[in-house]
């Protein structure tokens, strides 16, 4: 725990979440690398817990909230405790953290009775003042500014045609997406900036089946057919997303789809900050492309963006 | 003084449950009553001469009626005062039937005792009245029509022919509005511009018509009768006089721009004529698209120029005029369809709008549409109309009839073409539309009931994948379309914002301009001498926006015909003495009826140099200014301050120990009449009450409250109208203002704040009339009567609590 | 098979349960249709999710035995595009909770096979403990 502060980094709260630190490690290796060459240091919240995704819908279910907002309380403490100074807002990488995170922390700015409910009810915690902001990283991204982030391209991954995939719980429901539900275009305007020739997919926004998958994963090999066949008719090479489980569900799937489907040639798909690492040049050991689904080394190979 | 009381039997109506003859007897001892009578129906012929013989044998010069609502025959016997030579002010009426008699029947006694408590209010008011007349104000013949519509040009035309000076103000450089764009008319397919040209010809041929092109309204400053128009006219660098239409002067421009008239499908040259059947019939030089006048960059159209008519050295002018009053024919503009993202407006070659659809239907008319039309068509209605995510939640009125007939027409002319109408309702409301849309679906028009979810692009094909649920099978659809057409709805025109600044326009929650009252002032504003026509009011279709147009001119002339109209002398006024020009009221005023001025030296000592002064022409009457000033300065015509203490004080002087009063301020439009609809229907409600009328609530200001209270009044409930029903802009907001300075105070002193109720009514509420009245009621005879040392507290510095120091500058 | 419905005060209950549950106003549904055409999972629903609204306004409990609700991926596809501003994802949520809280499963995990729990990502079992079990 470094306390001295380095003036040119910034230093910011970072939530996980369970998945990043196993099937999705490559995720959040990529993601830290990343943001280390941009001076952001995401200081990986204390003590967090799951988010407990998806967030409980009905009005009565205060109970589903508790987790969410222990980990803002956490955010607070953060900066109490000196380990942060003056910073309340917290990232998340994983889209449906995100969004969990997010939809609990409007909802009891939303309502105080709720929140002192929930405040009393930890009562071994700290009361949630309501001080934290939750962002997505593509946020933190934007507000410091893509020609950021093209300052430090290495090697532009020219020729490389990427359909950058958004799925839902980023951009919906529309007081909590970070851009316009039909039509987004931080992911792109992100790509563009490191080289990449981004291809418009009609079904970007189109959700992944999510949980589906472990009730009938072919149904959620329909749905990953019809959004990587229309990438693919759209002339893309390579699919980006934000999310693990639409990770498992587009890649992971991919042996579902090739079983009705057998004529589908695989498609790769990375995380978004896996395409930042290639680009920025880092060492090969933060590209994490050995658990990926689908190895995208073949396709980089060939395009000349593996050096 | 010299005042008559007259005590109504109605016919059995009052007698049967109050003693009329107690009420006389109590009368008669009152102080300046000098003649008394009972009779059975007052208002008769026989009743209203015994008036009038009174008045001049008597010499009466205040007469109190104590009978039935004066909302009821008020009107009767004001005019009755004034066969009598009286001035129709000095009449009061006490209200012992619909708000005594009526609702207390089960009471005769108590409502005896009541009915001579309200006389006495009656009373104490006649006293202070002044024989005021009607102020009545000289008008002109000048009419402003701003838009020159389908609207604007009927208003024009209307006015024109009844003999009034019309000045008819339009931005484009020719009259016509959107009906220029239109192909045909719906139910009868007219041919949109064969219709509308003879009459935008009539505009110029009418010698009253001022009409201005290219022009738009700079300024606007003044009220009904004094409306100062400043307007600045573009200079079209083209003399009509000398214009022959040659075309010569196009062939040579360089200069290729989107041709509005188009909807962008075509291009025009900065030189150009507005439309094949544009009024003025003149070119316009678009000194925004040319490459350049000052200096002159090309210069070509006026070297080609025979009659010479091309002339660069003109500049914009400035017109100033004055008008009597206005009409607001501003039009709509057609929603954004890009706003809707998921329908690709904007990015997808093949989604249109219907008004593109317009245009390309009168080009295919002669052979060449301007863009590929395709076989399969699709319309998507409710495109921007009855849709939250885009803040539009009002339905556009016309979207279902122009969908069915641009359907039918593409139909007609080719029936090889598939063509399928996606709708959620299918409203064919008018003369002729079910007749209309049964003919489309006889022709082979697809309806299907189910709103589009998104629209896909094939990158390749430009085809549009459409995504629907039929929702009458509740089957899927996906199909590919050559052309999606959207059935956009209507926004007010953007140029309508400027103009509803100038002149203090409200908005309804739609966004279109508001009417001043729903159902029977469909075309006034609540500004005095502004109409409204047409799409701007509202989303309409032709013939009622004609009829609109109609409907404001008549409303013009109402008010303009006689040379002169008249206006009740219930209005503000300054007790220029107390007046100390500090100028807090005029910030009050919702209609910008109060200023400051210099004192007249000889009438007016005073150690001020200003004084505040009230536009009678602008003075609604509402009295919101008066709490506002802190040495009472304000004031207001036959509801003054002294009267309402006079009637609070009668009020209250009579109550006996253990009796409670509540003492109800009911505004004129909706609480005084709700109250008569409750007697009316011979429902009960609590005794305690006497009802004082006030024009608004607004009136009260919080130290007649306060006052009182100190005089005995337990409660007090204010009874308004709703703000959008009511007549006097902000009185909601004053009132509630007032109230919780006084809850404040009494607070302070330890007196319940919840004595005093504010209820907002409308005049149909009658069990909520009821109920209010009852549980403040009970409310206070729950809490007891007010403690006297409270009470003597409250009398002491209610100046300085209101106002603090600038009371007392 | 062509139903006949009678509506009772029975039915209004079940309406009003399920418009508290979800907050939502849910006889202001004038059955446009847009949730189903902007729905991922309608190919494997029984009943559209406008469908849905319909039987929940007419208070009919027989919706609780359709599969739509389960078949739901909360994608909120329907929530930003409902013209009157509904949130459908609400209504399909308050629906199966109203089974769950019987303690009434829509899946056992006991019956996923040991190679799918070794494939999927934490995530997939909790959103789906979240959505499928009480």
């Amino acid at each position: 725990m470094n306390l001295v502060k380095d003036n040119k980094k910034m230093r910011i709260p970072y939530f996980p979440g369970c998945t990043l630190k196993t099937t999705a490690k490559n995720f959040e290796i990529s993601a830290l690398a990343v943001a280390e060459l941009m001076d952001i240091e995401l200081v990986e919240l204390p003590r967090w817990n799951c988010c407990g995704t998806v967030t409980s819908l009905t009005s009565d279910d205060l109970m589903r909230h508790l987790a969410p907002i222990r980990n803002l309380v956490r955010v607070e403490e953060m900066n109490e405790n000196g380990e942060i100074k003056d910073e309340y807002r917290l990232v998340a990488l994983c889209s449906m953290c995100f969004n969990v995170l997010k939809r609990s922390n409007l909802r009891v700015m939303e309502n105080s009775e709720e929140l002192e409910k929930i405040n009393n009810f930890m009562y071994l915690e700290k009361d949630y003042n309501g001080k934290v902001e939750v962002i997505h990283f593509l946020e933190l991204l934007r507000n410091i500014g893509f020609d950021k982030v093209k300052e430090k391209v290495k090697y532009a991954l020219t020729g490389l045609k990427v359909a950058p995939y958004y799925g839902c719980l980023m951009l919906r429901p529309k007081e909590m997406g970070i851009d316009d539900p039909e039509d987004p275009t931080i992911q792109s305007d992100l790509l563009v900036a490191l080289g990449v020739e981004t291809i418009n997919n009609p079904f970007k926004t189109r959700c992944c089946g999510s949980y589906q998958t472990v009730r009938d994963k072919y149904a959620v090999a329909e749905l990953t057919y019809d959004i990587l066949s229309r990438a693919r008719k759209e002339g893309a090479e390579l699919v980006t997303t934000s999310c693990p489980l639409c990770m498992f569900n587009l890649a992971g799937r991919q042996k579902e789809v090739m079983e009705k489907h057998p004529e589908f040639k695989p498609m790769p798909v990375l995380y978004f900050t896996q395409l930042m690492a290639l680009a920025f040049g880092l060492d090969e050991k933060y590209y994490g492309f050995d658990q990926n689904y689908i190895d995208p080394r073949a396709l980089l190979r060939k395009k000349d963006l593996l050096n | 003084m010299r005042i008559g009381v007259y005590v109504c039997h109605c016919g059995g109506n009052i007698s049967e449950v109050v003693d009329v003859k107690k009420v006389a007897a109590f009368a008669e001892k009152q102080p300046d009553v000098v003649l008394v009578r009972d009779h059975e129906h007052m208002c008769s012929e026989v009743g209203q001469k015994l008036v009038i013989d009174d008045i001049k044998e008597h010499k009466l010069d205040k007469v109190v009626i104590a009978a039935c609502s004066p909302q009821f025959q008020g009107s009767t016997f004001k005019a009755t005062l004034e066969k009598a030579g009286l001035s129709p002010y000095v009449l009061e009426m006490s209200n012992i039937r619909e708000q005594c008699a009526w609702p207390h029947f089960d009471f005769p006694e108590e409502a005896t005792e009541k009915a001579k408590e309200l006389t006495s209010i009656a009373i104490a008011k006649a006293r202070l009245d002044e024989p005021l007349t009607k102020k009545t104000f000289p008008i002109g013949k000048r009419v402003l029509i701003i838009g020159g519509g389908i609207a604007g040009i009927q208003a024009s035309l209307d006015l024109g022919d009844a003999g009034f000076d019309v000045y008819l103000v339009e931005k484009n450089p020719s009259i016509g509005g959107k009906m220029l764009q239109l192909s045909r008319t719906f139910p009868t397919e007219d041919c949109a511009a064969c219709i509308l040209s003879p009459k935008m010809a009539d505009v110029p041929a009418n010698p009253n018509i001022h009409l201005f092109t290219y022009s738009e309204i700079e300024d606007i400053k003044g009220y009904l009768g004094n409306f100062e128009v400043t307007v600045k006219k573009k200079p079209t660098y083209v003399d009509p006089a000398k214009c022959t239409c040659c075309d010569d002067c196009v062939d040579v421009c360089p200069v290729a721009v989107p041709n509005e008239l188009d909807e962008g499908l075509s291009t025009r040259k900065a030189i150009y004529l507005a439309s094949p059947i544009a009024v003025p019939h003149s070119y316009v030089l678009d000194d925004k698209a040319c490459l350049g006048i000052f200096p002159l960059a090309c210069g070509k159209c006026q070297e080609v120029c025979d009659p010479g008519a091309i002339n660069f050295d003109v500049y914009p002018e400035e017109i100033k005029f004055t008008v009597d009053t206005i009409i607001v024919a501003t039009g709509y503009d057609i929603f954004d369809a890009t706003q809707k993202k998921v329908y690709g407006f904007g990015r997808y070659e093949n989604v249109i709008t219907a008004l593109d659809m317009e245009r390309m239907i009168v080009y295919a008319s002669e052979g060449n549409p301007m863009r590929p039309m395709g076989k399969r068509i699709a319309f998507i209605q409710c495109v921007g109309s009855r849709d939250e995510q885009v803040g539009n939640e009002y339905c556009s009125r016309i979207c279902c009839m122009y969908a069915t007939k641009l359907s039918q027409l593409l139909k007609r002319s080719d029936p090889t073409r598939d063509i399928y109408v996606f709708y959620t309702d299918l409203r064919a409301y008018g003369k002729g539309f079910e007749e209309y849309y049964k003919r489309a679906q006889g022709d082979g028009v697809k309806f299907i009931r189910g709103r589009p979810a998104e629209l896909i692009e094939d990158s390749q094909t430009n085809e549009i994948t459409l995504r629907v649920e039929d929702t009458l099978t509740r089957n899927i659809i996906e199909a590919e379309f050559n052309l999606v057409v959207l059935s956009v709805g209507l926004r007010p025109n953007r140029g309508t914002e400027k103009i509803a600044d100038f002149l203090r326009l409200a908005k309804s929650p739609d966004g279109f301009l508001q009417e001043a009252h729903p159902k029977f002032r469909p075309v006034d504003t609540l500004t005095d001498g502004v109409f409204v026509a047409g799409t701007v009011q509202g989303p309409k279709d032709i013939p009622d926006t004609v009829a609109q147009a109609s409907a404001a001119s008549s409303r013009a002339i109402r008010l303009m015909n006689r040379g002169e109209y008249d206006v009740d002398p219930v209005m503000a006024f300054v007790h220029t003495y107390v007046c100390d020009g500090c100028g807090l009221c005029i910030e009050q005023c919702p209609t910008n009826a109060i200023s400051l001025t210099s004192r007249d030296e000889n009438s007016d000592k005073s150690l001020y140099p200003k004084v505040a002064k009230i536009n009678e022409a602008l003075c609604k009457g509402c009295g919101s200014c008066i709490a506002s000033c802190p040495k009472y300065a304000l004031d207001l015509h036959c509801y003054t301050n002294e009267q309402m203490l006079a009637q609070i004080k009668a009020a209250l002087a009579d109550k006996k120990d253990g009796e409670v009063r509540i003492l109800v301020f009911a505004d004129d439009m909706a609480c005084y009449r709700l109250a008569d609809n409750v007697g009316t229907a011979k429902m009960s409600y609590s005794l305690d009450s006497r009802i004082i009328r006030v024009p608004s609530g607004s009136r009260i200001s919080p130290k007649l409250m306060l006052q009182a209270f100190s005089l005995g009044a337990d409660g007090i409930l204010l009874g308004e109208s709703e703000e959008k029903s009511s007549p006097y802009p902000n009185s909601i907001a004053t009132i509630k203002s007032n109230i919780s300075k006084v809850k404040d105070i009494l607070e302070k002193e330890k007196i319940n704040g919840n004595r005093v109720r504010f209820v907002q009514f409308v005049t149909v509420m009658l069990s909520g009339f009821v109920n209010n009245i009852n549980s403040l009621s009970d409310f206070v005879r729950k809490l007891g009567p007010i403690p006297s040392e409270g009470l003597k507290r409250l009398d002491k510095d209610i100046d300085k609590r209101l106002f603090g120091e600038s009371h007392d500058k | 098979m062509i139903n006949k419905i009678v509506i009772t005060s029975e039915n209004v209950d079940f309406l009003n349960k399920i418009s508290e549950l979800s907050d939502q106003i849910i006889t202001r549904c004038d059955q446009c249709g847009v949730c189903s055409g902007s729905c991922p999972m309608i190919a494997d629903m029984d009943i559209t999710p406008s469908q849905m609204m319909r039987m929940v306004q007419l208070g009919r409990q027989e919706v609780m035995e359709s599969k739509a609700m389960w078949i739901c991926a909360s994608c909120f596809a329907c929530t930003v595009r409902c013209p009157r501003g509904l949130d459908l994802s609400r209504v399909a949520e308050a629906l199966r909770q109203v089974k769950l809280r019987q303690a009434i499963d829509y899946i056992d995990i006991n019956n996923i096979s040991d190679d799918e729990i070794e494939r999927l990502p934490q995530i997939a079992m909790v959103s789906a403990g979240r959505k499928f079990t009480g």
